[in-house]
């Protein structure tokens, strides 16, 4: 028998350890031939540790479990949640990037194989560089870090840049709360990263990649480095890549805990053993990036994304999606829900349905005050603008805007004013301290929201000011952007401010 | 200036990174994970090794929040202090911690044997508050969790 129990970080901090460890030797004691298969997770983190038993019909779910529902379990006497394929949250989705994630062993290439995997690399060996760049360009992807610029536009600058090295950097620095698209990923199908790698670096004519990723996600970089080191004995890494006589490889490199490294600029510093601080653009780093040199610099569903679209082809992605959002996004549903998780859909669905249907409302059955969009740089979206379609553009005409595609939903019990202030001592905690509006403007935003506070409602109009400076001023996104949860707080929800005025009158 | 032993295992951690792009962060996580933390002493010799004044190789110590100049307690506990564990609970449950421990943050309790820092998403927003012990994450902690893991820690 073949129980699946995920070894996501998501599914340890819920006890998914004891439960295997429990399994195994429950199934011991009772002299059964079990194997338990660590998996990833399917996303359904509300149902985790979400035990899976292979059956002839299919995997039969069993969630939230509990080490001591192991005997039950054994026993055939656990309620079961019935085949996790059906589950509603399952059949909801489009699921082109995450189709492996939950479903095989993250560390068996066998696996990866016989579930699609390496077709995309195959089929990309094939093609001139500059093809695979067109197929990627056809297939609408963008940025999915939050810039959401065009990927294929990017490489093709690279594949056209001279230099004795190119390399291909991802940006695994995944920061924003709310957000763990990247880190479910790297654990739950690592070798779709690494082959989404490789061919970047095939299609744009670099040998060397590196992943830069975040120190507090001990859990992905134990099993990317393992993958890593399993692709290589395998040949997908190396001097001659799946026999195609091209080279590349690559190397994961933790970061150190410092928000601004995901920005691209700053990341390529801190690549290279220097403080973390946003570079001026130009030069761009498609020509001028990691030492210099020409390199792409790519979000990791971004790159994960890529073997799937080389698989399928790049109209098959292009043909979901909205207006100039193509393909299908990762959203990521946290915060005070009823059902949290990963769920990927092509773009378009509004965020009522993703709220109140997918996430099925606030854990606490209050009503929804708002729900920040897009990590700790997004906008506060209030209930009038639910019907905001998920798109770069859709969410752009509203003051907001996607990011990495987390959602963190509050209960009517959220202070805004508590949460602006949050935003700009966020933004003074992690500024890399080059540019002034940042570095001083943050500071100054606590303390002006904080005179508001005290009910100087004057300072409101300071506020702006510092925000519109900040906005204009800023040299990267993270002094740029933080004005966007503190004016949609203030703008969506003036009673929080307000309230406190009167109250100190 | 360092003693014989710290020179020797700072030699092996250089000469083990020699042939990396970019070798210093991977130098200062080797030499945290070594120490628990990066000496003063040892600032002079990865600056000769890399090239490098003593200064820039401060500069990029003090940059990133995960470098410390000393060493911690014996366990350390990070508590998400993020929007979407702030929107289950995340706030009252840092305060307790402070309650419980008698510091704030990155403040190590009177017996040393914990340290309680903040981190900013640990990627468990959807099983949030999120907490992570040496390494170690958990999710969904209420009070009463809090209290167990502070307790395990020998707080
Ligand atoms: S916000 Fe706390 S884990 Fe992401």
């Amino acid at each position: 028998m073949k129980i699946f129990v995920p070894l996501d970080s998501a599914a340890k901090a819920l006890g998914a350890d004891d439960v295997a460890n429990a399994i195994t030797a429950e199934a011991a004691v009772r002299g059964l031939d079990v194997k338990v298969v660590r998996n990833g997770t399917r996303g359904m983190i509300w149902l985790e540790p979400l035990v899976e038993v292979e059956t002839a019909e299919g995997r039969i779910g069993y969630g939230a479990m509990d080490a001591s529902d192991v005997p039950a379990l054994l026993d055939g006497k656990l309620p079961s949640l019935g085949l996790v394929e059906q589950l509603d949250w399952m059949k909801g989705q489009t699921r082109l990037t995450f189709q492996r994630c939950g479903v095989i062993d993250p560390l068996s290439l066998a696996d990866y194989e016989a579930h699609g995997g390496l077709a995309g690399l195959r089929r990309a060996i094939g093609m001139d560089a500059a093809d695979i760049v067109a197929e990627v360009t056809t297939s609408g992807l963008r940025g999915r870090g939050g810039a959401g610029f065009p990927t294929g536009i990017k490489w093709n600058t690279v594949l056209g840049a001279d230099g004795p090295q190119k390399y291909i950097v991802c940006n695994a620095d995944e920061g924003d709360s709310g957000t763990f698209a990247d880190r479910m990923i790297m654990e739950g199908d690592p070798f779709t990263l690494i082959e989404g790698m490789v061919i970047a670096g095939l299609a744009v004519e670099a040998t060397k990649g590196y992943v830069y990723l975040r120190s507090e996600y001990p859990d992905a970089i134990d099993i990317l480095e393992k993958a890593v080191v399993l692709a290589r004995q395998a040949g997908v890494l190396g001097a001659d890549v799946l026999g195609s006589g091209r080279a590349f490889d690559m190397e994961i490199r933790v970061g150190a805990g410092a928000y601004v490294c995901g920005e691209e600029t700053s990341l390529l510093n801190s690549l290279e053993g220097k403080r973390g601080v946003v570079r001026a653009k130009p030069p761009l780093p498609a020509l001028e990036g990691f030492l210099g040199r020409p390199t792409v610099v790519n979000n990791v569903i971004s790159l994960a994304t890529v073997p799937v679209i080389l698989e399928k082809g790049a109209q098959h992605y292009a043909d979901f999606g909205l207006g100039r959002s193509k393909g299908t996004i990762p959203i990521q549903i946290a915060g005070n829900v009823k059902f949290g998780g990963l769920y990927e859909t092509a773009f378009g669905m509004p965020l009522r349905e993703l709220v109140d249907t997918v996430a099925g409302g606030t854990l606490t059955g209050a009503p929804v005050k708002a729900v920040q969009v897009g990590g700790p740089l997004g906008a506060y979206m209030p209930r009038d603008k639910f019907d905001t379609p998920f798109g770069y553009e859709e969410f752009d005409g509203q003051g907001g805007l996607i990011g990495h595609a987390g959602l963190v939903v509050f209960d009517d019990s959220a202070d805004m004013l508590g949460m602006a202030r949050f935003a700009m001592e966020f933004c003074a905690v992690e500024s890399c301290g080059k540019c002034t509006p940042c570095r001083i403007g943050a500071v100054r935003g606590v303390e002006t929201i904080d005179r508001i506070g005290q009910g100087d409602g004057g300072a409101i109009e300071l506020l702006e000011d510092l925000c519109e400076t900040m906005k204009d001023g800023s040299l990267c996104a993270l002094g740029g952007f933080t004005p966007y949860p503190v004016l949609s707080a203030l703008h969506n929800f003036p009673d929080d401010f307000a309230a406190k005025k009167q109250a100190a009158e | 200036m360092a003693d014989a032993q710290t020179t020797e295992i700072m030699q092996g951690i250089l000469a083990s990174h020699r042939d990396l792009e970019g070798p210093l962060l991977p130098i200062l996580h080797a030499v945290q994970a070594e120490f628990g933390f990066i000496p003063n002493d040892v600032v002079q010799i990865i600056a000769d090794d890399q090239n490098i004044t003593r200064a820039e190789v401060h500069g990029v110590i003090t940059f990133y929040h995960d470098f410390r100049d000393a060493p911690a307690g014996k366990h350390v506990v990070k508590i998400c202090r993020a929007e979407a564990c702030q929107a289950v609970g995340g706030t009252a449950l840092s305060d307790r911690a402070f309650e419980k421990l008698g510091v704030g943050w990155h403040g190590t309790t009177a017996n040393g044997n914990v340290t309680l820092e903040p981190v900013y998403c640990l990627g468990l927003c959807a099983c949030g508050p999120a907490a992570m012990v040496d390494g170690k994450v958990v999710g969904r902690v209420d009070a009463e969790k809090l209290d167990k893991l502070l307790a395990e820690a020998g707080a």
